[in-house]
């Protein structure tokens, strides 16, 4: 209900990491000087593969409410496929920001007033190294260019904290290179 | 900070010599060391001990060779399922008792 | 240091920092990653202790008994069901006057089955005599572990340390981590009067007969009504002996100074709600709203539930208009838990305020923020409209 929190929810499957993904945002927006950071994932039974969501709310001042986000300001989606299965877009506010990694271009896939942002991450990720399927560092950099919220060389460092002993060069490298092929279209019908 | 003293008052004991009585009459079997076999006897220095250790009545001394208080013993027969050694044998009370060397 | 973590973390690095030397525990939701987590810390060499994996929550209460019984400093964690299953074990600790410390991740209870959260499962559990701390977000949860293993060695009474399952437990936030010297500082080792020793054999507990007794050398021996004398005299005396090690806390970290209760924009309020954890914090942002429109309106959490700070909380409530009590539990057959506590304790004051009730969020039923803000509305419009019986939220059928 205040005003001044930015509430970000991420949709993923079970083991796609997009806990990780949000962690190191919030992280990142951490030392970036957001002084109050809430992140909550999916409460309750889970397996590899079903729809997940982690939420994500980021202030300048200490959150204290910890319901679960009913109006986002902004969605990220790690997984096309989920676009059937899960409204990605329940309660987005209007004019809200969607970033999805998809293989077509941002003008095919339409949420009425609301702007979208697509990268490849998928792709990305191989040509960054990465075995095929890891783009919850990918994602990061679609994040950071579409949103502005968070500068990308904090957020890589925040990566390469997190990949310790985990690909961290190569995972870094994801985030950069679909922050550079991020197509972001603006919101229609407005 | 105050000086209360917390926990004043524990349900603890230490074994004290006749707590329960004479609990020596309670036994129908009696434990009886072999100090051939016992492995501080045969040692002759400090070893093994889990006669002493086991006791639940702490009527086994800590000596060289470990003694049985038979005025407490109750006969529960610990210390022979404990002894590494085999050296002690449950023996029946009515029987006349082995004496100790 | 800050960083950013789950409450199982905030709590498993407590542990760590307090140098617990003994741990048994069995898994269970939402505490499962707080067991992980302790598990990795001792594998790693980074915490020196024990790790007893057992086949079942009360043989991990009787592994702590004897561990703490043999001198060392023992802990365990559980929620819901698990703390259940060691009831038995919770009266024997605390009667043995043990310093164990717990962590329980609040989660419901079956029937019917539920992985969510509502603090049924320790609420139900405040008659046994262990001392209850609840932590309102990470950082008390890394702080009350660390005052809670103090404050258990010095009144030799078992502490649990409590914290909202998923809402605290899985969330991420940020908090600061005290350095290991700070922690060594505050906290000295555990080196109690009497132990488990084969030089010194003793028995512990032993049976009591109705009447007292003389020992092995003629000294009368304390019996059960006298031991449990004690440990009700001396729970009591924990509250005063709590507020002066969170004193010690505040000097040496620079945190605390609400060690029984936490009030948020009271003073001067005509309405003041209250509640235990989590859902306290969650209640200061309906506070400022209602600010806003010039409600007079605060909001007060129970930090310590037991030993119950009649006093701080009489002292807090008893000028204000009305009480509104928000809960995630409840004395079935009766009220409210809680409720009932706070109108006892003002029975007797000269100035009552109104007092409700709101039951809410059981097995997890979300709590938003709207319903808060139109219940409270509701109360603070037609407080005397409200009858003695706890009102229901977000039922939907």
């Amino acid at each position: 209900m205040k005003k001044d929190i930015i509430e970000i929810r991420w949709h993923g499957r079970g083991g796609q990491g997009a806990i990780t993904a949000a962690k190191i945002v919030a992280n990142a927006a951490f030392v970036s000087g957001y002084k109050g950071v809430v992140m909550a994932p999916t409460f309750g039974t889970e397996r590899r593969g079903a729809p997940v969501f982690t939420s994500l709310k980021i202030s300048k001042e200490k959150i204290y409410d910890l319901s679960p986000i009913t109006t986002p300001d902004m969605v990220v989606v790690l997984d096309h496929t989920l676009l059937d299965e899960v409204n990605v877009v329940a309660g987005l506010k209007e004019k809200g920001l969607v970033v999805l990694n998809a293989p077509r271009s941002a003008a095919e896939y339409r949420f009425d007033g609301m702007t979208v942002a697509v990268s490849d991450v998928t792709k990305h990720a191989v040509q960054a190294g990465l075995p095929p399927g890891i783009v919850n560092s990918g994602i990061i950099g679609a994040f950071s260019k579409a949103s502005g919220l968070v500068d990308i060389d904090v957020l890589v460092k925040a990566i390469e904290e997190e990949f310790i002993g985990k690909k961290p060069e190569k995972n870094a490298k994801a985030a950069r290179i679909a922050y550079e092929n991020t197509e972001i279209a603006e919101r229609e019908g407005r | 900070m105050t000086t209360r003293k917390f926990c004043d008052k524990i349900s603890r004991s230490t074994p004290g010599p006749g707590d329960g009585g004479n609990t020596g009459s309670w036994r129908v079997l009696r434990p009886v060391i072999d100090l051939a076999a016992c492995i501080p006897a045969k040692k002759n220095k400090k070893a093994c001990f889990h006669c002493w250790l086991y006791c639940p009545d702490s009527v086994v001394s800590k000596t060289i060779p470990p003694v049985i208080n038979y005025d407490y013993c109750k006969g529960c027969g610990i210390c022979a399922e404990e002894c590494p050694a085999g050296a002690i044998t449950m023996v029946d009370e009515s029987t006349h008792p082995v004496e100790e060397k | 240091m800050h960083i950013i973590e789950s409450g199982n973390v905030a709590a498993a690095t407590g542990v760590r920092l307090s140098r617990a030397q003994v741990i048994a525990a069995y898994p269970i939701t939402p505490q499962t990653p707080l067991t992980e987590k302790l598990s990795e810390f001792v594998e790693s060499g980074q915490l020196d202790a024990e790790y007893i994996p057992v086949e079942s929550e009360h043989s991990a209460m009787a592994v702590c008994i004897a561990a703490s019984t043999a001198g060392t400093r023992a802990f365990t964690a559980t929620s819901a069901n698990g703390l259940l299953y060691m009831v038995e074990q919770l009266h024997w600790a605390v009667g043995a006057r043990l310093p164990i410390v717990m962590c329980v991740a609040n989660r419901g209870i079956g029937a019917p089955w539920t992985v969510w959260n509502d603090q049924q499962d320790t609420i139900s559990q405040r008659d046994v005599g262990w001392i209850q701390i609840y932590a309102n977000d990470h950082q008390q949860i890394i702080d009350s572990v660390i005052k809670a293993f103090r404050l258990a060695q010095t009144v030799s009474i078992p502490v649990m340390v409590c914290y909202d399952g998923y809402l605290l437990s899985h969330t991420y936030m940020p908090f600061d981590q005290p350095e290991q010297s700070q922690v060594d500082s505050f906290l000295p080792a555990f080196a109690p009067e009497h132990f488990l020793d084969p030089e010194n054999p003793g028995n512990f507990n032993t049976v009591t007969l109705p009447d007292v007794r003389p020992d092995g050398v003629g000294v009368i021996a304390p019996g059960y009504i006298e031991i449990r004398h004690n440990l009700q005299e001396d729970l009591r005396a924990a509250l005063d002996t709590f507020v002066e090690i969170d004193k010690d806390f505040e000097k040496e970290f620079g945190r605390g100074g609400n060690p029984l209760i936490e009030e948020y924009r009271c003073d001067g309020a005509d309405f003041v709600a209250v509640c235990i954890g989590s859902l306290s914090y969650q209640l200061r942002d309906v506070i400022d709203i209602m600010r806003d429109k010039d409600v007079k309106i605060g909001v007060m959490g129970v930090q310590m539930y037991r030993p119950f700070p009649d006093k701080a909380i009489v002292a807090a409530l008893k000028s204000k208009k009305c009480v509104i009590v928000f809960e995630k539990a409840l004395s079935y057959g009766n009220q409210g838990a809680l409720y009932a506590d706070i109108k006892a304790a003002l029975y007797s004051s000269d100035k009552k305020p109104l007092v409700h009730n709101y039951i809410l969020g059981l097995g997890g039923r979300e709590i938003r923020t709207q319903q808060l803000l139109d219940a409270l509305t509701e109360s603070c419009t037609s407080p005397d409209t409200f009858e003695d019986t706890p009102r229901w939220l977000g039922l939907k059928l």
